[in-house]
């Protein structure tokens, strides 16, 4: 399974241009690795390859036309299953979406087609969303392709993990608190969460609304910003979308890096690090320093207070947004005398713990008696957070960070406890709540040959400013560290 | 303990929510954890703080956010629609008896 980087955008391009191969001839290429693979990583839950050929002989017939090729002409993409995808099963990894099929495509996958890539199928995840291992998955969980026995992070796990196995050029994934970063460490790839409203969430089937973001996940920083470059920008159907202009962020991040301000946020390094893990950010830093860039030390001292201000608002939003799941317009329905029984009945058996358990902290956090002290608390603490970022990029350029305090570990160790598992999304939850822009790039492997990744977070709209500093990090071998 | 038993039974009834005796208990248990570490947000005086209505408000690239024209456009789902329902009965979503006489 060591075909990760075998095929990049470039070289799809490339191949296809020079017809060294049919568009067609390489997505029976993708779908013969994933029937080999998949049973073993279960990175994906559905295949789209009535789909995807019919993408792939439109693209065929373009080439043999002379036409020219668009940008992501031919490249195999996989798609997370809580993003809506016509005709194509969207489960969100809940048994409560088991036979749903939306009726319409996610903006972000129109742009993806519309651009040329071709749809090989959607990728497992933690249900709804809501996860840090995809252990949350009711259709079991994936396997990191770095280490079988062990998770490839969460939720966008089967994204992260199609990506690193090479069953997919790339993959979008769903960020709300870290979901598209941390499973992008934990594999061993480059993973981006664009600014809130950057990407159009139309489409994607929500979890936390304030929160929800769609991004990349590649096997280079280069394809990561290529598929940004097609997804991002303004869309009607999506009020909270941005009309800020999409910079061309492939001939951005061709700058180099002298005299660039890293922020080292002195919160970001203290204790429940791996060790292996904080060895790796530590080399990636000097790193960055050789490449012209001047370290600053941060404080932000809010940081501590995140988790607790994230898991209110996160969960107070999904407990409204799952209220849809009724059993009335779509999905599982399971009979009951009344309406209400027939509610509690669905909801009861059609969700998993973790989701039932969100809702349930959802619901008292919003509940009478207790919103001023919960929720009204989160958001005003969201608004500290919002300001030790802004307070960071007067001083700094970017924010560099570890992505997970700790490498991927072993499938079902720390399944007992959630809170445990929650407080492991410290260094992501941050910029979700401040809606700013973050990507983990590979920055080495532990002593047991774990990936590590590095979170690069710029201000606002910087997408171009931190891929620069990912790709310049990437090109002068910061994943071989 | 900050959260009873009898706050869990509440709780599941407002979020429609069908709970085993087994998950009354776990979910009792577990969300008194998470609660009980959520009260740390107590240590930090937020009185002059407002709470955050929309992330990004006052960064110009995310504030010209314009609304589209409201311009009436064939919307003709409803079919395709109702094939995706548990139990439809066109031009309609069929549920078990509301109203009781």
């Amino acid at each position: 399974m060591s075909a990760a980087a075998q095929w990049t955008i470039d070289s799809v391009r490339a191949a296809l241009g020079a017809k060294k191969i049919s568009a067609r001839e390489l997505t029976s290429e993708f779908y013969t690795r994933i029937e080999r693979h998949n049973p073993a990583l279960n990175a994906f839950l559905t295949l789209s390859p009535e789909r995807a050929f019919s993408q792939a002989d439109r693209m065929d017939a373009r080439i043999a036309r002379g036409e020219p090729l668009p940008a992501l002409a031919g490249v195999p993409v996989a798609i997370k299953d809580v993003i809506s995808t016509r005709g194509v099963r969207s489960t969100c990894g809940s048994r409560i979406l088991e036979n749903y099929i939306p009726p319409y495509d996610a903006w972000a996958v129109e742009r993806l087609e519309r651009a040329g890539a071709v749809l090989l199928g959607k990728t497992n995840c933690d249900e709804f969303a809501m996860g840090s291992s995809n252990e949350n998955s009711a259709y079991g969980p994936v396997r990191n392709p770095a280490a079988p026995d062990r998770v490839p992070g969460g939720s966008s796990g089967g994204s992260a993990a199609a990506v690193a196995a090479g069953l997919a050029v790339a993959a979008l994934g769903t960020d709300t608190g870290g979901s598209i970063r941390q499973p992008g460490a934990l594999c061993g790839i480059p993973a981006m969460m664009p600014t809130y409203g950057r990407v159009s969430r139309y489409g994607l089937i929500a979890f936390a609304s304030s929160l929800d973001r769609i991004g990349p996940l590649a096997s280079s920083v280069r394809d990561a910003a290529a598929v940004l470059g097609v997804i991002a920008g303004r869309d009607p159907n999506d009020s909270t979308s941005a009309a800020a202009p999409v910079p061309d962020y492939l001939a951005e991040m061709e700058a180099q890096l002298n005299g660039l301000r890293i922020g080292i946020p002195k919160e970001y390094f203290g204790e429940g690090m791996d060790a292996a893990v904080r060895r790796k950010v530590e080399a990636a830093i000097e790193l960055l320093k050789r490449l012209g860039c001047r370290l600053v030390e941060l404080r932000m001292p809010h940081t501590d207070y995140a988790i607790a201000a994230y898991y209110i608002i996160a969960t107070a939003e999904a407990s409204s947004n799952l209220a849809r799941y009724d059993g009335v317009r779509y999905g599982l329905r399971v009979a009951g005398r009344t309406l209400r029984d027939m509610y509690k009945k669905t909801r009861g058996r059609g969700f998993g713990p973790e989701v039932k358990r969100r809702i349930m902290l959802g619901t008292y956090a919003l509940s009478a008696g207790y919103y001023e002290d919960y929720y009204l608390k989160g958001q005003r603490v969201r608004t500290l957070i919002a300001r030790d970022f802004s307070e960071a990029f007067r001083q700094a350029d970017v924010i560099v960070t570890p992505t997970s305090p700790v490498p991927a570990f072993r499938l079902g160790e720390r399944t007992a406890d959630p809170l445990q598992m929650y407080l492991a999304d410290i260094y992501t939850v941050t910029g979700s709540l401040a809606g700013v822009p973050g990507i983990s790039v590979p920055c080495g492997k532990t002593p047991e040959g774990l990936p590590v990744g590095l979170q690069i977070c710029g201000p606002p709209f910087g997408e171009a400013r931190i891929l620069q500093v990912a790709h310049n990090f990437e090109k002068a071998g910061g994943a071989d560290l | 303990m900050i959260i009873s038993r009898e706050d869990v039974l509440r709780v599941a009834e407002l979020a429609h929510l069908e709970l085993s005796e087994a998950e009354v208990e776990t979910f009792q248990r577990q969300l008194d954890s998470i609660l009980t570490y959520i009260e740390k947000l107590k240590e930090l005086d937020t009185t002059q703080v407002e709470p955050m209505a929309q992330v990004l408000a006052g960064v110009s690239a995310a504030d010209e956010i314009a609304l589209r024209d409201d311009q009436p456009a064939p919307c003709q789902v409803g079919e395709e629609v109702l094939k995706g329902a548990p139990d439809p009965s066109p031009p309609y979503f069929r549920v078990p008896k509301v109203i009781e006489r």
